[in-house]
């Protein structure tokens, strides 16, 4: 395993890898905010503007109800757009960064 | 329509036979595990071989208590949508933990939640701090999941209260004692795969009275109760209410211990992220399910059958399914709310006795040096202590209001738990005393806030009016925690810590190095 000092300096110091933890970071950061700006957005949207949700979309059905289930929804489509985004673009970073410590 | 004769209380064959072959299953499943439980790694971890699609199972078994199952279809029975606000709370908490936590949390630490906020500060201080807030999470969460065990127990078997806790006592740390994280695993990944299969059930029995069509449901419901049952009703009145309960459950979510636990047994940071999504899924699928039982319950069983049985509404699920499938299907879904339950208290039970033996035995009391076999028997005899501590709990809190714990447990996860591993994982400045101030600030005003809240002092209580206005503390105690940690880490400087911080990110980032 022995990685040696000089050698992980390089490494951290290097634009690839200072690329990938600086993409890593936006990535991770602008989904969590998306969250909650949709999580608080339905909250207060409760909280101020009850009627908003009670705006009837059938004979009965109100626009709540799809709105309600969409955040439920969102919040599994969020996760499975990260995996996608991790498996294929960062995943593949961090396997060559990883291949070029092992090689050196 | 609504039979309001309900076989609810009285000793049911199928429940029974049902249970006892859920036992009987998960303790032989225990029996092979227990072979394959030896080294440290494998009694906490599983030995990081459970795939991302099992940990995504058990992180949901793990997750879904008796008390979402059963309270929120009661609370969607007679309240309507105000149950769905509920249950999107719970569930918009796991891309958090997908997004900022899962992945640098596997690739740097080993057991517990405390590897990570300990890896480049002191031990003893930290490791101390964070296992009060650990261990705050747990026990409330705990004695909230006992107590309804007995209580649910003693209506669907009509078994004495004592004799439920202390058997659902028994069967929990089997599991654990013997079969570590594996077995405990494997009871989470049977009992969601019974739970969802059940639940999917009845919601099928449910619509099939409607068509097929949820949409007739919901206009059923309306006919019948008004169209207020489809739109926020009372539920979130306070802004400040609303904001504070949500950040409890999304970031407490992120700061459950027993949770985060689960991100060790997975062999890599690519599994890690991949359980969070089939968890997600699954959870999410549930709540929808939970929504549609809830709606279901108001409109076959009808809103006072449901309140003159439980005020509370937690029996609508039950009382729906004898009305959709009669008494054996009601059976099966009283066994498996009762299995759902040892699946959760087996988890909490795991990540105390990690708590106990790996951050306070061995990186506290013996500064990181035990032998494997000497930890493996630490770790047991804290499952047996932590057990016999949930028992007890379940005893001493027999008849108390106990609800509000669920919502403390999850304000401590907030307020202690959360922005440390957070600010452990992101900030380089991050320091030893910055941490200890953050968890004891966080857990300390969770706790006395709760009390002085309407939810004790006034519903519990008695006063007539509280002495702080906020339901659940976490806007206030999580913001001071984070609060905290920013002042005292700026006046105090650990040049250590901030090196190490370089060297970690090859580990954070590429797992280079990670166990």
């Amino acid at each position: 395993m022995g990685i040696q000092a000089s050698r992980v300096k390089e490494i951290l110091d290097s634009e690839k890898f200072k690329d990938l933890v600086k993409k890593r970071l936006t990535v991770s950061l602008s989904l969590t905010a998306l969250m909650l700006i949709v999580y608080f957005g339905f909250m207060l949207t409760i909280a101020f503007y009850k009627e908003l949700l009670a705006i009837k979309i059938g004979e009965h059905i109100t626009i709540g109800l799809p709105i309600g289930i969409g955040v439920i929804v969102f919040a599994w489509l969020l996760t499975g757009y990260y995996t996608r985004w991790a498996n294929n673009k960062y995943d593949k970073a961090v396997r060559e960064l990883r291949n070029e410590i092992l090689e050196k | 329509m609504g039979t309001i004769e309900t076989t609810l209380g009285q000793v049911n064959i199928a429940s029974i036979i049902i249970f006892f072959a859920f036992v009987a299953i998960t303790l032989g499943i225990t029996y092979w595990a227990a072979k394959k439980t030896k080294t440290t790694s494998e009694f906490y971890a599983a030995d990081r071989n459970i795939s991302g699609f099992q940990n995504g199972l058990a992180l949901s078994g793990d997750y879904m208590s008796a008390a979402s199952f059963l309270g929120i279809a009661g609370m969607v029975s007679l309240k309507g949508y105000d149950g769905l606000i509920y249950s999107i709370g719970f569930l918009v908490g796991w891309p958090l933990v997908m997004f900022l936590i899962a992945e640098p949390l596997r690739n740097l630490g080993k057991f517990t939640f405390a590897d990570v906020v300990a890896f480049r500060l002191k031990q003893k201080p930290v490791r101390i701090a964070s296992s009060v807030g650990s261990l705050m999470t747990i026990v409330f969460y705990l004695i909230a999941q006992m107590v309804g065990a007995g209580a649910l127990i003693n209506i669907l078997f009509g078994l004495p209260y004592e004799i439920a806790v202390i058997i659902v006592g028994l069967v929990m740390i089997s599991y654990v004692l013997f079969g570590g994280m594996l077995a405990t695993t494997w009871v989470q990944i049977i009992k969601a795969v019974l739970l969802l299969s059940g639940a999917t059930f009845l919601v099928i029995m449910t619509l099939a009275s409607f068509g097929m069509n949820p949409i007739s449901l919901f206009e059923q419901a309306a006919a019948k109760y008004g169209d207020a049952v489809l739109s926020p009703g009372g539920f979130v009145t306070n802004p400040w209410d609303a904001i504070s309960l949500g950040l409890a459950l999304i970031l407490g979510t992120a700061g459950l211990p027993h949770i985060l636990m689960r991100f060790f047994t997975v062999p890599d940071a690519k599994q890690a992220r991949k359980s969070v999504f089939i968890a997600t899924g699954l959870i999410g699928y549930f709540y929808i399910l939970t929504f549609i039982i809830g709606f279901g319950a108001m409109v076959l069983v009808g809103q006072d059958v449901i309140s003159s049985i439980d005020k509370g509404g937690n029996m609508a699920a039950l009382l729906l399914a004898e009305s959709v499938g009669g008494r054996f299907f009601l059976g099966f879904i009283a066994a498996v709310a009762f299995a759902t339950i040892l699946a959760v208290v087996a988890g909490l039970t795991l990540s105390g006795a990690s708590t106990l033996s790996h951050d306070l035995y061995v990186n506290v009391i013996k500064k990181g040096k035990t032998d494997e076999a000497g930890e493996v028997k630490v770790a047991r005899i804290s499952t047996l202590l932590i057990g016999a501590l949930a028992i007890i709990l379940g005893l001493t809190f027999k008849g108390q209001n106990v609800a509000f714990m669920v919502g403390l447990a999850f304000a401590i996860a907030a307020s202690s738990n959360f922005p440390s591993l957070l600010l452990s994982i992101l900030w380089k400045k991050f320091t030893t005393k910055g941490a200890v101030a953050s968890i004891i600030t966080g857990a300390s005003l969770s706790v006395i806030l709760i009390i002085l809240s309407p939810t004790v002092w006034v519903d519990i209580m008695g006063n007539k009016s509280a002495i702080f206005p906020l339901k659940n503390p976490a806007l206030i105690s999580m913001s001071a925690a984070f609060l905290a940690a920013y002042i005292v880490s700026k006046l105090t400087k650990e040049p250590s810590a901030e090196e190490k911080f370089e060297d970690e990110k090859l580990r954070t980032y590429l797992g280079v190095g990670a166990e």
